[in-house]
Parts: C-alpha cells; structure tokens; sequence
C-alpha cells in the first residue's frame, strides 16, 4: 500500500520553510511527519500529511516546486532489531532504498517512511513478507 | 625603444599611406569577397568612390553578426589554402568567430606586437613569461611572436597552475610578465601565501596586460603588489581584427598608440552609425588596412573610447585611443573571456528542466572573478540524484559554451525578477569601474 508524500524544492535561504509552512497552515493541511535533507544551496522537504493533495495544490498555486511522490509507510514494531529485519528483507530482494525517515505517531507502533527503487516489486515484497505498511488516509 | 618608422610619420605621410591602403584593401575585398561586393552595392558605393579618407564613411559597417552570418571562411579575401594559421573566439552557441592569417598576416601580427612591447619597455634582455592561455584564443601566440622577434626569450607557461607558473618566474629569472591585470594580481597573492615577497623575491620589472581592463586602481594595487618600479602598460586587440597588438600604452601613460598604418580607426555614434570627430566619445570602429587573409571594413568593436591626434611625448605620432570606458552592447569580461548574456540564455532556454528566467551574477573573490548563474527550475522531482544532473548538464553547457566554469543556483519557480522593460538580468558585483 503506498502513500503520498508532498516534496518541495526548497532553496537554503531564510524564511523560505516558514513560507511553505505558512501555505500549509493556511490551507488546513496537517504535517504528521516531514524530512528535510540539503545540500549547500537547496534542498528537498518532504512531507506526509493528512491532505497530500490539497496540500500540493496549494503550494503549486502558491508557486513552489512540488510534487506527490509514493512512498511506504512501513510499520516497525518498537524492539530492538525491528528495522534492521525490514532492510534485509528489501535488500535481498534486491531493492534499494533511496531515502527512509521516521513517522512520528505515538503509541507503541512505530513507522518509517521508505522510498524504495521499484514502487510494484516493494509493494509485493511487503505483501510477501506480510510486512504492514499504511496508506496515508489511515493516518487521519 | 622605437620599432617601426611608421611609428613617427607625420600626419600627411600617415594619411597618405593609409588612403593608399584603404583603397588597395577595398578593390581587393569588391573583387574577392562576395558579401562585401553584395554589401557595397546595396550601398551603392564602389572601390572608385573612395578618394579620400573620409569617404570611408561611405562604406558599409562590419558585425561580429556578419562574422556569424559567413561562418566560417566567407569573409576571407584569400583561398583557404593561403592560410598559414586559423584562429577562433567563442563566440556564440556552437559558431565560434573565425580568423585567419596568411604568412604576410603572421608577419604583420609579429610586427605589431613587436612594436607595443617596445612601447612598455620591452627588450631583447628580458624573460618573458606568458600566462595566457595558448590554443585558439589570440593572445598568448600573439604576444609570443612579438616578443621572440624582439629578442626576448619566451617563456609560454600558459594559464593556470599559479605555484608552477612562480617557480618558473624565480628559477627562470623572468623580467617581463604578460598576463590579464586580475591573474597579476592573482599570483601576487599566491607569490605571498607561498611566503615570497613579489617584490623583493621575484624580479618582474615589466608587465605587459591585456585582454582585460586595466583600470587605475587595478594598476595600482598591481604597483603594490609588484613593486613601484615595476612598468605596467595595458595593450589592447580583438581576434577580429588580428589578436593583441591594434593598440598600446608607451611608457607616457597616456592612451594607447593604435598601429593605424595596419588599423585605420574611426569613433562613430553606436546608434545613429554617424562618425564623431577626433576627441568625442563613441564606439571604435576599425578597418583593416593591411590584411590579406580576413580583412574587415568598419569593424564595429561595440568599445567605446575617444581619439587623440596630437604627437606624443615619447615620440611616436600614432593617433592614440583612451582606456576604454565600456562597451556598447552588454558584453562582460570574466577572467578575460569574453561573455555575452545571450550565450548564456542560449544555455538555459535549451535545458528543458529550467524555467526561461536567469540572472548573472559576477563577483570577485580576491583577485578571482567567480560567475554564478540564479535559473529557475522547471520540473517537479522528488530525487537530489536528478536535481544534481540538471546542475551538472547546465554547468557543462556553459563551460563548452562560454570556456568559463559557472556557478549554477537552481531556485524555485517565480523567484527571480521579472521586467516588463528592458531587463536587468546581469549582476555585477566587481568593484572595478
């Protein structure tokens, strides 16, 4: 099951994340969980929220370089080890991931966030290994 | 040091061989050249028609456009197989501008460099290191025949490799530099940071710039770096018209002598093409009087200077041009090469992922100039992998492009000014005016 993520290009200049967290806020677009991840001079952000597409509609309007990606929220169980079994599993079946960050809900559960290299072959992957992932509306 | 005669002729032996010249160089170019016979009679005007020097404004102007539009050889007034040498500038997109020489022309080339490095104190004793970059570009081979024919002994390290280029000027004992004002600068500055003192431990007593703006504040950081002593003279030439070597400062310090028995100059208005008279200043326009291989009618340079007839106090008599004091088109001068803002926008109209908006930013850093290009991205993508090829493709068009490494900032969509009139898309932010 795969979820969308908005991700923005972002320039590294002052204000320019409060500029798209303005868009957002004003937009009613929740952020459950986002990564930024630079270079010297720009960077992507990247963001699961509860309405990835108004959420991208209002920032393509607003002017930003943006996009939906699909990414796997993948369910990690909160003991030691959790994460490593799921890379194995996409390692050996020899997927590659391209960028992982953590989804942060409370409860006992944990999630990451995963953008594999094949979206089909991952998903059957998980499927395979009964390895849970969510879509984004089960965030809400 | 005077080189050629022709240096001192009075202005009535200077005006009568240039008329002869003028005349000779027109029939030849209405009989050999089919663009400038098809230019002339659009003008109506015939090689007869020319019976003074003033009826030069009767001929039609040449363009670096004209240079394109004939690529590479149609301005040529002599079988290619009458070359000896070929040449070519950047240019444009793809279509570098084309010289070339005939042995007659190599000569003449040699002559005229020859007699600026006598005009800024060269002689046969002095070692002379050339830090231009040798290849297609004009200036170092230009300055190296010129100094062998004076005698002096070459030293052709070319550009670059600034610790290298110091060891050779210490070991080599080299007397005389030849190199863009900034990179003179440039390895001063490295000379101290490799802890010599320029002054005192290398022992360069001329210097010989071009190819760049020698303003006076450059020259004097150059006097503070190389040493009061130092003589520090700025030449001028454009591949068009032969390479370095139309005009050069003598040790007067007071414009610099045009060879304008090879070069016969005029200033005109660059927006009506009206001649201005002598002192008025305006765009220089050159024609070439004594060149087989390429020689162009009313070359307009797009460099705006004025003209000085009086004799000088050095004892040459050739009509000396100002420091230049800019251009007429939008033309910058980054580490020496020459830039044009279309070349650039050329590169970012042709990569599909940018967005058609650009600004060019031109900065200094030390002695350095450093290019940076602000362009607008164009394409929605989740993946630095892609963002980097998009830096790297535009990076490498402009450096096959312009022969300059650029900086280029992605920004996002909208972010650079837009202009609903003339647009103001270049930066410049040297303090060199």
């Amino acid at each position: 099951m795969v979820a969308k993520q908005i991700t923005v290009f972002i320039e590294n200049r002052t204000g320019r994340l409060g500029d798209i967290l303005d868009v957002l806020k004003e937009n009613g677009v929740n952020i459950i969980s986002m990564s930024l991840s630079d270079t010297s001079d720009y960077g992507l952000l990247r963001v699961i929220s509860d309405k990835p597409q108004e959420g991208k509609a209002a920032l393509s309007a607003a002017g930003f370089s943006c996009m939906l990606s699909d990414v796997f929220i993948v369910k990690v169980p909160h003991e030691p080890g959790a994460l490593q079994n799921i890379l194995r599993v996409i390692s050996d079946e020899a997927l590659g991931v391209e960028y992982m960050y953590g989804l942060s809900v409370g409860g006992d559960e944990a999630s990451i966030v995963v953008k594999t290299s094949d979206l089909e072959k991952a998903n059957e992957v998980f499927e395979k290994h009964k390895i849970e992932t969510l879509s984004d509306t089960d965030l809400h | 040091m005077i080189w050629s005669k022709e240096e001192t002729l009075t202005r009535a032996e200077m005006e009568a061989l240039q008329l002869t010249r003028l005349q000779e160089t027109v029939k030849r170019v209405y009989e050999k050249v089919p663009y400038y016979r098809a230019k002339m009679d659009e003008k109506g005007v015939k090689p007869e028609d020319i019976k003074t020097l003033s009826d030069l404004s009767k001929l039609p102007f040449t363009t670096k456009q004209d240079m394109r539009d004939t690529y590479p050889f149609g301005l040529f007034a002599v079988p290619q197989d009458d070359l000896v040498r070929i040449h070519a500038s950047s240019g444009t997109t793809g279509k570098p501008t084309v010289v070339g020489y005939t042995r007659g022309d190599l000569e003449t080339w040699t002559d005229c460099v020859s007699r600026i490095a006598c005009m800024g104190g060269a002689t046969s004793k002095d070692v002379a290191q050339i830090c231009f970059g040798y290849g297609m570009f004009t200036g170092a081979l230009g300055l190296h025949y010129g100094l062998e024919k004076i005698g002096a002994a070459i030293v052709p390290s070319s550009t670059g490799n600034s610790e290298k280029q110091l060891m050779y000027m210490k070991d080599f004992k080299t007397s005389l530099l030849v190199a863009t004002p900034s990179y003179a600068l440039r390895l001063a500055e490295v000379a101290r940071q490799t802890g010599m003192d320029p002054k005192t431990d290398l022992g360069i007593k001329i210097a010989l710039v071009g190819s760049e703006l020698l303003t006076d504040a450059m020259r004097e950081e150059m006097h503070l770096a190389w040493g009061r002593d130092v003589l520090i003279t700025s030449n001028y030439g454009m591949s068009e018209l032969m390479g370095p070597g139309v005009s050069g400062e003598c040790l007067e310090h007071c414009g610099m002598h045009i060879n304008e028995d090879y070069f016969l100059p005029e200033i005109i208005d660059s927006e009506t093409g009206e001649v201005l008279p002598a002192g008025e200043k305006g765009e220089l326009v050159i024609t070439c009087i004594k060149k087989e291989g390429l020689p162009l009618i009313r070359y307009r340079t797009k460099d705006v200077t004025r003209l000085f007839y009086e004799p000088c106090a050095c004892g040459r008599t050739t009509c000396r041009m100002e420091n230049l004091s800019g251009r007429s088109d939008d033309m910058l001068k980054i580490r020496g090469v020459n830039v044009f803002p279309g070349q650039i926008e050329e590169v970012v109209l042709s990569i599909a992922e940018l967005g058609p908006h650009y600004e060019i930013i031109v900065e200094r850093e030390g002695y350095t100039d450093k290019l940076t290009v602000r362009v607008e991205l164009n394409k929605e993508t989740d993946s630095f992998a892609e963002l980097q090829r998009i830096e790297n493709a535009t990076r490498n068009k402009l450096k096959v492009i312009l022969g300059l490494d650029a900086k280029i900032r992605l920004e996002s969509p909208n972010t650079l000014q837009r202009f609903e009139g003339k647009a103001k898309r270049i930066k410049d932010l040297r303090n060199v005016k």
